[in-house]
């Protein structure tokens, strides 16, 4: 039986489960006028009655859908010839894959050699058994359930209590989920990162100033060793984020001020969406737009300066992915300005001042802090950028400060990394989880002072 | 009284007067200058916008026209069906090139040297022989017969007819040779080269071939993400908002899951690739490239997006409807389900929307999860190898064809028009629901 039909089979024998409940409920209470002796609902009664049916059913058909491929590669494999024992590993899987092929019915059992084509028969024998079987016990699993809570029916029985505490149940792990999804990058990262770091020393990473992870195929090769010194990416990824927020934020700050403290009703709404659509615009579109239009146009006004800029400069990608911030500043910062009592503009106007002396003198210095907490997770979502770089900044690293030539950054060398067929136990593929490891710890750490920040002046004012 | 130089007075208080006045002047026009400045970072702003939509509409509009060549193809049986049988499969294997290639050889009879007619051919896309082989597949009788048909062509004539390769440019610094001037000169004249709406570009996958190449691909294998991404991320997200706003006791546990939801709002979507490569695909064994993979990861990344709106939905709803459905004898998760979600519902799908919105346009994680394969079918299902819009548009602006260009352009304009539609969906949605209370 498919996995899918299993699955309607269950719901069909749910929806049944609930009708039992609910009318076994109302029979004990003696028809719909009784129904004032029954602790709950009749309907509860029959949502207990399907949760229990149901639930058991589930766990066992997604724990036997986890185990029964292994369980079955490791019996065929046992019940073939004893040389695929001694082979290793990497060849066992080999043997395994072929297996596969002939099973999913990418390759004809014809053309493989006799072993295999009986170790795929096996297969196939195993795998129809493990579904009956899971058919046959899912069914006897939710039949039982939901009997046996049919069984427990009584009008004392508190149902609508327990189908609540499993709706809680529920949402707890919900929202636990993003946990979860921490820990899961934590660990994925981590473990990666710390198999990386037994191949290349973790000083070699973080302080080394070569970076060249194209590892030789043959020893003999000319620059057979892979560099993994860090430093020149980190570098490259400062000097494009510092050319953003160059741009982004007295664009974004002064766009803010002038929207919240100067601008009419009339100009005001036109602006603000206008500059939201900035927010909106997917980064890939920023990556072609820095690579077809702006890079060329900074080579070709740098050349009439007599400057030479590379066709992939940093500055390229960083003037975009300044341009990508602007309404992330403006909005942070529209949300501080705001949040500034009148009382304390007025007072500055009944001294006299103007408006400008108000905003620089009292507005800012209020609003700094909210301001900094902005400007930092801004900086944290330039570092972390990854369209805009890979499609208008450099591939190969250079340990500049010159914003005319072309860097690399760390999400470049990611993406470059990972992008193709990979092996897990390369350092060329470790390395980037190791990068991955170094962007998430340094984001994680922009974010919560940012946000610290953020609340600790949000409440100052409340 | 002390005697005061009224004389001294009037011109000290003249003096203070003008100190101020100087001063009044200065400080105006300082103030002006930080308005101008104001003014001018906003205007930079529509300025940044307007320049962006002008580079990628003015390059991108074109990719929605495709050249025809109309030739006269005799259908020669010898080269089609030299069985004479007219049997699908030997048709299927005909040579309907050699069909293309010997019309454009009656046309232009004075063509022998192999390097000049390799340029003829150069007119006309590979993929005309495929539609010729389509017609005849669907109508035997065409064999032997002769017919003017319109042929698609190829992607250097299409931009040159499209004005985009420069005629001026000397002739080792541009693809079209002078001599496919002259032919195609010659194919204008006679009113055989023809601009159409390219329907190419939306009903066809990708391609090795620019003027072959479309879009469906890819929005087909955004849907299916999306599709896997909005069934998981929506009901997840929403009973986390739900707990965390109605269930949720102040305790650590608690503190924990919103802190953690705030960071995986900020942690950049790349990580969330490295995430989905290394427990999706290594640890459970989620097949490479598919629409499944790529839905689990942006599910992860846009969960914080939703739970963070449908929390702020959830909050909007008074507490007094809560009392009032409390007080007469609602259980908690009754009051949730029967007064709050409803009440909460349009916030929480505005949220979602642009949630989805945001998933549409990522492009990063994906990467990472294999999903940049070149991929020439339709997938059909979630586990089939597939690619999605935006990796799709990155894939072509990486390529070297000049006609991918204004390609990778129109693409950027069908993307930028479905994110239009979903936020306006939000707008709209947000406008006529919404309740202030």
């Amino acid at each position: 039986m498919q996995t899918s039909t299993l699955l309607l089979a269950l719901l069909l024998l749910m929806a049944l489960a609930y009708r039992f409940g609910r009318a076994r409920s109302l029979r004990l209470a003696g028809g719909p006028r009784g129904i004032r002796r029954l602790h709950s609902l009749p309907s509860y009664y029959g949502l207990l009655t399907a949760i229990w049916c149901g639930l058991p059913a589930l766990v066992v058909v997604l724990g036997w859908q986890a185990l029964d491929d292994r369980i079955i590669a490791g019996d065929v494999v046992r019940s073939m010839p004893g040389a695929v024992m001694e082979l290793s590993p990497g060849e066992l899987s080999l043997v395994v894959n072929d297996v596969r092929n002939v099973v999913a019915g990418n390759v004809p059992a014809a053309s493989v050699s006799p072993e295999i084509a009986a170790a795929a028969e096996r297969w196939q024998r195993l795998e129809s058994l493990s579904r009956i079987g899971a058919a046959v016990l899912a069914l006897c699993v939710a039949l039982a359930g939901g009997w046996i809570t049919l069984l427990r029916i009584s009008p004392a029985l508190r149902a609508r209590n327990r189908v609540e505490q499993l709706i809680r149940i529920a949402l707890l792990s919900c929202s636990m989920i993003a946990i979860l999804t921490t820990v899961g990058i934590i660990l994925s990262v981590l473990y990666e990162s710390v198999q990386f770091f037994r191949l290349v020393p973790v000083t070699e990473f973080i302080f080394g100033t070569q970076w060249s992870p194209q590892l030789a195929i043959r020893a003999d090769q000319v620059g057979s060793s892979g560099a993994f010194g860090a430093v020149p990416l980190f570098a490259g990824t400062l000097l494009i984020s510092l050319i953003a927020m160059g741009i982004s934020v007295p664009v974004g700050l002064f766009s803010a001020i002038y929207l919240s403290e100067y601008a009419n009703r009339g100009f005001r709404a036109i602006t603000k969406p206008v500059l939201e659509v900035l927010a909106g615009i997917p980064t890939v579109v920023y990556g072609f737009f820095a690579a077809l239009t702006v890079a060329p146009l900074l080579r070709v006004t740098g050349e009439r300066f007599g400057l030479d800029v590379a066709s992939e400069s940093a500055l390229a990608a960083g003037v975009v992915m300044g341009i990508m911030i602007i309404p992330f500043v403006s909005s942070l910062a529209d949300d501080m300005i705001t949040a500034v009592p009148q009382a304390l503009r007025d007072g500055s106007y009944g001294l006299g001042a103007t408006r400008s002396e108000t905003i620089r003198k009292v507005v800012l210095p209020a609003a700094l802090p909210g301001i900094v907490g902005g400007v930092l997770l801004a900086v944290s979502r330039a570092i972390g950028e990854t369209m805009i770089v890979v499609m208008a900044a450099g591939l190969s690293a250079n340990l500049t400060a010159n914003p005319l030539e072309a860097v690399t950054t760390v999400t470049v060398q990611i993406v470059t990394l990972l992008v193709g067929d990979q092996e897990f136990d390369s350092p060329k593929t470790l390395a980037a989880f190791a990068l991955g490891l170094m962007l998430f710890l340094v984001t994680l750490l922009l974010n919560v002072i940012a946000l610290q920040v953020v609340r600790r002046y949000r409440e100052q004012y409340e | 009284m002390n005697n005061v130089d009224p004389e001294l007075v009037a011109r000290e208080q003249a003096q203070v007067r003008e100190r101020v006045e100087r001063g009044l002047r200065r400080r105006y026009r300082a103030e002006r200058r930080f308005r101008f400045y104001g003014l001018l970072a906003a205007l930079s702003g529509i300025l940044f916008v307007g320049f962006l939509f002008f580079s990628i509409i003015g390059t991108g509009y074109t990719a929605f026209a495709q050249t025809y060549i109309k030739l006269n193809i005799s259908f020669d049986p010898e080269l089609i069906d030299p069985t004479g049988k007219r049997n699908g499969a030997i048709l299927r294997d005909g040579d309907f090139n050699g069909v293309v290639k010997r019309s454009l050889r009656a046309r232009f009879p004075g063509v022998a040297a192999r390097s000049e007619l390799r340029e003829l051919y150069g007119l006309v896309s590979g993929g005309a022989a495929f539609e010729l082989r389509d017609m005849v597949l669907a109508d035997p009788a065409l064999i032997g017969k002769s017919q003017e048909l319109w042929l698609l062509a190829s992607d250097d004539v299409d931009q040159l007819v499209k004005g985009k390769n420069d005629r001026e440019l000397s002739a080792d610094q541009r693809v079209v040779s002078d001599m496919q001037f002259a032919w195609l000169d010659a194919l204008g004249a006679d009113q055989r080269v023809e601009k159409r709406f390219n329907w190419i570009f939306f009903n066809s996958a990708d391609s090795r071939e620019p003027e072959q190449a479309g879009v469906l691909g890819a929005l087909v294998g955004s849907f299916l993400t999306l599709a896997v991404t909005l069934f998981l991320s929506f009901p997840i997200g929403v009973a986390a908002a739900v707990y965390l706003e109605e269930f949720a006791p102040a305790n650590r546990l608690t503190d924990l899951i919103e802190v953690n939801i705030n960071n995986l709002a900020a942690v950049p979507s790349i990580v969330f690739g490295l995430l989905g490569l290394a427990v999706f695909i290594k640890f459970f064994g989620v097949p490479r490239s598919a629409p499944l993979v790529g839905g689990l990861v942006l599910t992860l990344m846009t969960l914080p997006t939703i739970i963070i709106a449908s929390r702020a939905a959830i909050k909007a709803v008074p507490p007094s409807i809560r009392d009032a459905a409390l007080g007469i004898g609602a259980s908690q998760v009754q009051v949730v389900t029967h007064h709050v979600l409803p009440l909460a519902m349009p916030g929480m799908l505005t949220g979602a929307i642009i949630g989805m919105a945001r998933a549409l346009g990522e492009t990063a994680p994906l990467l990472m999860i294999g999903m940049v394969a070149f991929i020439a079918d339709v997938p059909g299902s979630f586990t089939d190898p597939a690619t999605v819009l935006p990796v799709q548009i990155f894939l072509w602006a990486d390529s070297p064809e000049r006609a991918f260009l204004e390609r990778t352009s129109g693409a950027i304009m069908v993307l930028l028009a479905f994110l239009l539609i979903m936020n306006a969906a939000a707008v709209i949605l947000r406008q006529k629901f919404e309740r202030r209370w």
